[in-house]
């Protein structure tokens, strides 16, 4: 039994939560695991769904043997009741709750339940730890939103999970190191991958070399995919970017050019590549949304932490992608180290020293920071971005407007140019758009304080008001009762989760015009 | 090769939803984008303002530009909604509140 146990609450289910998890939970914490995604793993450990009886799901996962460790402490850690874990929880926001009387400070995270994501439930903890990963960054170009371009990570994640593919013929593009396991993937899966676009100037390398070579297994990482590359017969071509997607309501082909050393495209090297699927990305930007809405430091994009993982909030410590890219190990090695510490502060004692993760995460960062040398999108991106391509997805703003927001309105800052040309007022809440239009305008790009972390049905954010005042201190799911169960308020079925009901700002909420 | 084969895939029996009324077979455990992928279909939705055609783009629930009609819900994203025997999909224009 834990009751009576600290209780800290773990977002996300990814590589860095799993690992913190498994940390505090072997150091008599009692865990509440809270993800998104209906099994574990998060995006790194995506599997396929389990309806599809893969035998063999390690052909597409990448490090299998660190997954069925993580697999095995979390299955026992649940039998023992260390861990309890909520799928299919999206967590919406985060609050500090005021002491109860002679009580630690506490949290509550409030999620919105399954796929339709209508009603939503409370959890107490007496800290948090937030693993919330990232997403993946894709700049502008003519084209984009036709439907066949995905991100890579898209296109990786619906062949992981769904074990389906974009078309029969693919380029993979942009820069970063997601694009090779990717390419490598759609070629094993058998698309015909026509090409592997990145802007990655091979030059460049010597420069890093120094921290590159300081993880060995990184690089014969590195080399097993390239050598997977050449078997496929992918054509890789280094200093090259896309500059336009073309097609009759959907991709049918995509225009690649070079690049020069000054990262502009080298006129007359423009080449037309047919294909019926673009995988695109341009690096990964951490979800912080969490953090800033418990007023966490943020530097730059990413949750500050100390060398215990905690970040300025006592009671909130962060792991993984969100305070700062990069990658799996890392993420281990972070949320290894987060969950120790929050298991000995919630204790009341000091951690003892975790030399081993240490070491791995001093070495992972170092790598991490060498890789984003390496790894650039082109310097004049924008140059390609014409004055009809439309950068924000959602509210189908086009370049055109954002730019007149600076020349001709004025606007200096990004938060201007949203409200003059709603470009980021959409559905995704500017998480597409914002690297677009920070690049287009020279407006720096700061966090972004979104109240709250995904779009909530109005009467459910009202409910977590009124909860708040006189509270019974439980949790909505408390035992005895499974998560997912039904509410104590009466579902009405009949209840559409419409924009009107949600709780964020959106066009529909005016009159269209018809 | 194809990802079934990769990954020596013994799914479940297919079950049947529809899209638009038409019927398809879909492999259990498939989200609407999945299945519809599988079927070579890559749009479901036309935008608000100019009414251009959208499908998967994120895959993982951030971007919102594969939202679908499903069981009449408006408003779904394809990528996260696993599908159920017998449901219904729905092309959705706009808001997907008009029709």
């Amino acid at each position: 039994m834990t009751d009576g146990s600290p209780r800290l609450a773990v977002i996300g289910a990814g590589p860095a939560g799993l690992a913190a998890s498994l940390a505090a939970a072997a150091r008599g914490i009692h865990v509440t695991l809270i993800d998104a995604a209906a099994a574990a793993g998060g995006q790194f450990h995506r599997r396929p769904a389990s309806g599809l009886g893969a035998r063999r799901p390690s052909a597409l996962h990448h490090r299998w043997s660190t997954w069925e460790r993580l697999e095995q402490g979390l299955a026992a850690h649940l039998e023992a009741g260390t861990v309890e874990h909520l799928p299919d929880h999206h967590v919406w926001t985060v609050e500090r709750t005021g002491p109860a009387p002679g009580a630690r400070p506490g949290f509550t995270v409030h999620a919105l339940l399954g796929p339709l994501q209508e009603r939503s439930v409370a959890v107490r903890a007496d800290a948090v730890l937030l693993a919330t990963g990232g997403y993946e960054k894709v700049l502008p170009f003519p084209g984009w939103t036709l439907p066949g371009v995905v991100t890579a990570g898209g296109a990786q994640a619906m062949l992981k999970g769904g074990l389906v593919v974009p078309g029969r013929r693919a380029v993979v593009a942009g820069s970063g190191p997601l694009l090779l396991p990717v390419a490598t993937a759609l070629a094993a899966a058998g698309v015909e991958v026509a090409a592997l676009v990145e802007s990655l100037d091979p030059r460049r390398l010597p420069r890093a070399a120094g921290a590159l070579a300081s993880a060995p297994g990184k690089a014969a990482e590195g080399a097993r995919y390239a050598a997977r590359l050449l078997r496929h017969r992918v054509p890789f071509l280094p200093r090259h970017t896309v500059i336009e997607a073309r097609g009759e309501g959907r991709l049918e082909a995509v225009t690649v050019a070079a690049l020069g050393p000054d990262g502009r495209v080298r006129p007359g090297t423009e080449r037309r590549i047919p294909c019926e699927a673009l995988a695109v990305g341009h690096g990964m930007i951490p979800h912080t949304d969490l953090a800033e809405a418990l007023g966490c430091r943020v530097d730059g994009v990413n949750v500050s932490v100390d060398d215990e993982q905690r970040t300025d909030v006592p009671g909130v410590w962060a792991a993984g992608e969100t305070t700062g890219i990069g990658g799996a190990e890392l993420a281990l090695a972070e949320g290894h180290i987060a969950g120790r510490s929050a298991a000995a502060r919630l204790h009341g004692t000091a951690p003892d020293p975790a030399a081993g993760a240490a070491r791995v995460r001093t070495r992972a960062r170092r790598f991490a920071a060498a890789l984003d040398t390496v790894y650039r999108p082109p310097l004049h991106w924008a140059d390609q971005v014409t004055d009809d391509t439309v950068v924000c997805r959602c509210e189908e703003v086009t370049a055109g407007r954002v730019r007149e927001a600076v020349t001709d309105l004025g606007a200096g800052d990004l938060r201007t140019v949203k409200l003059l040309t709603r470009a980021g007022m959409g559905w995704c809440q500017g998480r597409i758009c914002e690297p677009a239009v920070a690049g287009l305008t020279g407006c720096e790009q700061t966090p972004v304080q979104r109240m709250l972390a995904r779009p909530v049905p109005l009467g459910e954010l009202a409910r977590a008001g009124a909860d708040d005042e006189g509270h019974d201190g439980g949790n909505d799911h408390a035992p005895g009762r499974p998560a997912g169960a039904p509410h104590r308020r009466t579902h009405d079925p009949d209840r559409q989760p419409t924009q009107s009901h949600s709780a964020m700002s959106h066009p529909t909420e005016r009159e269209e015009p018809s | 090769m194809n990802p079934l084969d990769l990954v020596r895939a013994e799914p479940g029996r297919p079950f049947t939803v529809t899209l638009d009324g038409r019927a398809i077979d879909v492999l259990p455990g498939r989200t609407v984008a999945a299945a519809l992928w599988a079927e070579g279909v890559t749009s479901w939705r036309s935008t608000r303002g100019t009414g251009r055609p959208r499908g998967v783009f994120c895959g993982i629930g951030v971007c919102f530009d594969c939202l679908v009609t499903v069981n009449d819900r408006p408003n779904q994203r394809a990528c996260l909604v696993p599908l159920a025997p017998g449901d219904a999909i729905r092309t959705q224009e706009g808001t997907g509140h008009d029709d």
